[in-house]
């Protein structure tokens, strides 16, 4: 039994951002972080490893310096890392990167008893729909929202989340699952996990390794097989500028009562 | 590879995907008809809506009331209940039949379960939790010169583009994005709770309103996910979504949680009514629920009155609450960036100056 659990390295941003005259984000500006959601997936793998023996393994698509985030991974308990980069896959839309990180997966294998884990989203885009459309590529069941997972055997029942309530799920593996924060608290890494990660297998798919997948051709992946294209990027504009209030006592309170007064919102 | 999604001038009318739950339409699917009919009319198509459930014909009509000029049912005891691959399969067969130009699905907890499944089974392009929708170059630019830093008339537009724009915040809210699907069709779009207008309902709309019915191909044996149960939680959810005033609070309580939540509510009061909201870091850390959330990741909304109290203001927070009517911010730091968007600000600490809010805002009401 195997678990693939799918992290992505995002820009913080929860701190302040810098964007240049054209609207265009500096990403430099913003130090990278492991995606909150994804920890809670490896934190899940990671119960389930300690609880059965499982193999857990870090599949991210990204850059090179993506391979720190992945030793950051092994460090914490994983047992290997996958790095899918390749320049073919550069400017990939969800569709063309779920394309090709569900391509990776079909080369590693999926068997019988194995699970796929995401987080619900990544805080860059805030889409959700990776998840979803790598379970669809690979054909397997897909439980989104997952705040408890139980794997019994082949059979999986997740507790899933709704705006008003939950729902039971059952399913079987293979099947995909997308976790959220309700799901555990994550684990740090560990000391003898920081000596060791460098002697765990890191491996590097690239587009020469994943060519002969049936999921990956030229017109669906990379900016060229993304169906969706930015049409235009663009800064909201500041309001204008409101009233400050002189002071922060009775008189400024008045003041403030009777200006709502006036405009008859009270 | 050919794709029948590429066939791009085979595909027209406008769907919106209407979710019910328990056999109820929800407000979501309102909104999403309302805004689809502005949408159609300019595009000079029709409205269609889409239904799927377990004797559900009865509640389809009162889409007609929002805008829908016909709505498809798809009824099976296999769909009374939501399951991803009994409501993929069939909204994909039924789309993949009619053709549709665009799909808008609600991004509630099913839509953003459903969208992109459904987006890669039919080969074609999803855009996530959009928050503004324009198919004319007319109505774009209109929105563009409003709520956009460009200068719209020094660009060279192509003003016969009829491509779905779907504009969606992204990075937490820093930057505006406008994708397009040009390529393959339907194109399809999550659309956040909450943000587009729901329209006067109209009897005689909902009367005329065309039913179709459609017997889908769909049985327990195409769903490998099962549902065993669906739980409400009995908890009270806060209806941020529908509050009139708003009184949010953030880490400027964190000195006395309670008693900052009570201020709160009584300013609330105070203005005739309304309830309370709260920063993501106060949520984070499990001082208040979720449901109270405003910003990028929790609600977003635009109440008459929206008080800010001890919240800084990042741009996930402002970009759930900025288009408030009226915004008053009170923050210890005079730099704390939530005054940028405030209509009134006050530099003090909240728990002296709410009582002296609430007494003044009593006080004035009294004099009226």
């Amino acid at each position: 039994m195997k678990i693939f659990v799918c992290v992505k390295q995002v820009p913080d941003t929860s701190g302040k951002v810098a964007v240049d005259e054209n609207g265009i984000l500096i990403r430099s500006s913003m130090p990278t972080i492991i995606n909150p959601d994804d920890m809670n997936a490896m934190e899940a793998a990671l119960q389930l490893k300690d609880e059965t023996g499982c193999k857990v393994i870090a599949v991210t698509m990204g850059p090179a310096p993506a391979e720190g985030m992945l030793r950051e991974l092994i460090a914490m308990g994983a047992d290997e890392g996958i790095l899918i980069s390749a320049r073919e896959f550069g400017g990939s839309d969800t569709f063309a990167t779920s394309q090709i990180i569900a391509a990776a997966i079909n080369h590693v294998g999926v068997e019988k008893d194995d699970m796929i884990f995401c987080g619900r989203q990544a805080i860059d885009g805030d889409t959700a729909q990776v998840g979803p459309q790598i379970a669809e590529k690979l054909g397997l069941p897909q439980i989104t929202y997952a705040a408890e997972i139980k794997k019994e055997g082949n059979e999986v029942t997740v507790k899933r989340m709704l705006e008003d309530g939950y729902m039971t799920i059952k399913t079987h593996t293979p099947c995909l699952i997308t976790c959220i924060k309700e799901l555990n608290a994550p684990r740090y890494m560990s000391v003898p996990g920081i000596f060791e990660c460098y002697n765990k297998p890191l491996t590097v798919l690239d587009f020469e390794a994943l060519k002969d997948e049936p999921l990956i051709e030229l017109d669906t992946i990379g900016l060229k097989g993304s169906p969706t294209n930015i049409f235009k990027s663009f800064t909201p504009p500041q309001k204008g500028v409101g009233v400050m209030l002189e002071g922060a006592d009775k008189a400024t309170a008045a003041d403030l009562a009777d200006r709502l007064l006036k405009k008859h919102v009270i | 590879m050919a794709f029948n999604s590429a066939a791009i001038e085979e595909f027209q009318d406008i769907w919106v995907f209407c979710e019910q739950r328990d056999g109820k339409l929800m407000n979501t699917d309102f909104e999403l008809i309302s805004e689809g009919r502005k949408l159609a009319d300019k595009r000079g198509c029709k409205l269609v809506g889409v239904l799927l459930g377990d004797n559900v014909q009865g509640i389809a009509k009162e889409l007609g009331g929002y805008g829908a000029d016909k709505v498809i049912v798809c009824e099976d005891p296999a769909l009374k209940v939501y399951t991803t691959d009994a409501y993929t399969k069939v909204l994909c067969e039924v789309a993949m039949d009619k053709k549709p130009e665009v799909i808008l699905i609600g991004a509630s907890n099913i839509g953003r379960d459903l969208g992109p499944r459904c987006a890669a089974r039919l080969h074609t392009g999803l855009t996530a939790d959009c928050t503004h929708l324009d198919i004319d170059m007319n109505g774009y630019l209109t929105y563009l010169k409003e709520g956009s830093t460009i200068d719209v008339d020094s660009v060279k537009w192509n003003m016969e583009d009829v491509n779905l724009k779907m504009t969606r915040p992204a990075f937490g809210g820093h930057l505006m994005a406008t994708i397009i699907c040009p390529r393959f069709r339907p194109c399809m779009s999550t659309v956040r709770p909450g943000v587009m207008k729901k329209a006067e309902f109209n009897q005689a709309k909902a009367d005329a309103c065309e039913i179709e019915i459609v017997k889908p191909t769909v049985s327990d044996a195409d769903i490998e996910a099962k549902v065993l149960e669906v739980v409400k939680e009995a908890k009270e959810q806060v209806d941020l979504i529908g509050a009139d005033v708003i009184v949010s609070v953030g880490r400027g309580i964190n000195k006395d949680v309670e008693k900052g939540i009570e201020l709160a509510q009584q300013l609330a009061d105070a203005f005739g009514g309304g309830v309370v909201g709260s920063s993501r870091a106060l949520v984070d850390a499990g001082v208040i629920t979720a449901d109270h959330q405003v910003g990028q990741t929790g609600k977003t909304v635009h109440p008459k009155v929206y008080v800010a109290l001890g919240i800084s203001g990042a741009i996930q927070h402002k970009a759930g609450m900025q288009d408030s009517e009226l915004i008053i911010a009170v923050n210890k730091n005079e730099t704390a960036p939530i005054f940028d968007v405030a209509d009134y600000g006050i530099c003090g600490d909240l728990f002296k100056v709410v009582p002296m809010m609430i007494d003044a805002i009593n006080a004035a009401k009294a004099s009226k």
